[in-house]
């Protein structure tokens, strides 16, 4: 399909979504405009607030610090992943013994922790970073664990006949092998970091946009709440397109 | 190959088995005696499943025999075979190296600056007609230019011992006649001893000095060891219709054919 057309056609479906909102809030078209503005908002307040918080500029402290929050849980997240994957694969009876306490603590709705690392950490960032590190923990340790797994067996006896030692199998194979799968999870795991951070902030804190979310909640301030989540998805393509171009840079060999 | 010469490659007594899932075992190759001279091409050829490629894992050092030895070069083998290079059947480049990092990898790791390894990997690569795809990934290229790669990979450490397992059995029957003919090229310029693993008769007789048959398996053994006596350098297609070479395929066919039949007979007796 043409690019064009087809950009044309997502926008197209933005507009008539709007449409129908502004339709349904500013007539009588569905039904009593008055009540579904109440509960709904309008596209018009949605888009006015959106624009008051970025022309003031207060938006940008707590985009700031929700993608201050993102970012250290995908890197602390991601290493560790890398770590324990690694681990895990090479040494099969740590894997065997740590098994089910893996799955376990994999089980766990991270949201129940939540409070638990705001009495560890505080209500500051580090709460919302712990959150976050336990999504992409366990994203990027199953991806590097899959990844060192099923190296190709001729692809490592190929470097094994070529001479290479233990330590030279794991930089030149095992290593950017494993790296493969993590950048193919990339998508998944830098959006976990960014729920983790967001989630972190609803259950508790002074600042990002999971805050002022649930700060327009509590007064019913239901334009403020449409306004946070339009920032919050716009946010998350912005990220999830640095990604694609991070990934094409990282992966092309793929590429056919 | 005369009796006191240190041949390239001794097996002696080696025997193969592997551990089945239900705890029995298979015995692939019975015990079994094989010598690969210092300058010689021999092609080992048997049916699908015969343990041929077994045989030369064992001798790569990827494989541990379940009895007997190996001796490469007059010296008993001990883990990986550091004489040897080894091209494999299945796709086994790095496919996140570019096609010259591929080449290079076994210069580099043996010590060699990285500027004087990619100066010789583009050398090699020139060598096998891949010179403009040095930058390439291995993904971007045609099945026979992997091999091409592959063969440059293995070439330019030097090996004293090539081994290689049906390299040119994933390819379409003209690319497999101009991988045989630039394998022979290369291999007329210093005559490295080679054990070439192949189910194709065609295709061992046209490139080899000596072809052994194997039985097939389970217990599979040598049945036959036939010299090649045709005159090099040699053309892989035309060498076909050479009348010594039709009659050297048939006597060889011969000792193949009942083992051919009773080795699909085996499959389709575990298929039904």
């Amino acid at each position: 399909m043409n690019r064009s057309l087809l950009l044309l056609l997502q926008i197209l479906v933005a507009l008539v979504v709007v449409a129908l909102w502004h339709l349904a809030s500013a007539t009588t078209l569905f039904g009593n405009p008055k009540t579904i503005a109440f509960f709904f908002a309008n596209p018009l307040g949605v888009a006015e607030r959106i624009w008051t918080w970025f022309s003031s500029g207060s938006i940008w402290y707590h985009l700031g610090i929700t993608l201050t929050e993102a970012a250290l849980a995908f890197l602390i997240g991601s290493f560790g992943g890398v770590v324990f994957g690694f681990w895990f694969a090479r040494k099969p009876l740590v894997a065997a013994v740590f098994d089910p306490y893996v799955k376990a603590a994999n089980a766990l709705p991270r949201v129940v922790l939540a409070p638990i690392f705001a009495l560890w950490f505080g209500l500051g960032i580090w709460s919302k970073v712990a959150l976050g590190v336990t999504l992409v923990f366990f994203i990027v340790f199953f991806n590097v664990y899959q990844g060192v797994k099923e190296v190709s067996q001729p692809v490592l006896n190929n470097g094994r006949m070529l001479g290479m030692n233990e330590r030279q199998l794991l930089r030149h194979i095992y290593l950017p092998s494993a790296l493969s799968w993590v950048f193919s999870s990339l998508h998944t795991s830098v959006g976990f970091a960014v729920v983790g951070a967001v989630v972190g902030e609803y259950l508790g804190s002074a600042a990002g946009l999971g805050y002022l979310i649930h700060q327009a909640e509590g007064v019913f301030d239901v334009v403020g709440v449409f306004a946070g989540m339009f920032v919050l998805m716009g946010f998350v393509l912005v990220v999830d397109g640095l990604v694609t171009l991070v990934e094409r840079k990282l992966l092309a060999w793929r590429a056919s | 190959m005369p009796k006191n010469d240190v041949a390239a490659v001794r097996l002696n007594g080696v025997a193969i088995s592997f551990d089945l899932a239900d705890r029995r075992r298979y015995d692939a190759v019975a015990p079994t005696d094989l010598a690969v001279g210092e300058n010689e091409f021999v092609a080992i050829v048997g049916p699908t499943g015969c343990g041929k490629s077994t045989l030369l894992n064992a001798t790569a050092g990827l494989l541990r025999p379940a009895s007997g030895t190996v001796d490469i070069f007059g010296v008993p083998l001990s883990g990986i075979n550091r004489q040897a290079g080894y091209l494999f059947q299945q796709d086994a480049l790095m496919p996140w190296k570019t096609v010259i990092d591929n080449v290079a990898i076994g210069l580099e790791i043996a010590g060699t600056a990285r500027t004087e390894a990619l100066k010789t990997a583009r050398h090699w690569l020139e060598r096998v007609g891949l010179g403009a795809f040095c930058d390439r990934y291995p993904q971007m290229l045609s099945g026979g230019q992997r091999k091409r790669v592959g063969l440059a990979q293995v070439l330019i450490r030097d090996p004293r011992l090539l081994l290689m397992d049906e390299p040119f059995g994933p390819l379409d029957a003209q690319t497999r006649q101009i991988m045989g003919d630039l394998l022979l090229k290369l291999w007329s310029e210093d005559r490295k001893a080679v054990m070439f693993v192949t189910h194709d008769l065609d295709e061992a007789i046209a490139l080899s000095d000596r072809v052994v048959i194997m039985s097939a398996g389970p217990r599979s053994h040598i049945i036959g060891d036939f010299p090649v006596t045709l005159e090099r350098p040699r053309n892989v297609a035309e060498i076909r219709h050479d009348p010594d070479f039709i009659r050297l395929h048939r006597d060889i066919w011969d000792a193949l054919r009942d083992q051919v039949m009773k080795a699909y007979d085996n499959t389709a007796g575990a298929a039904a």
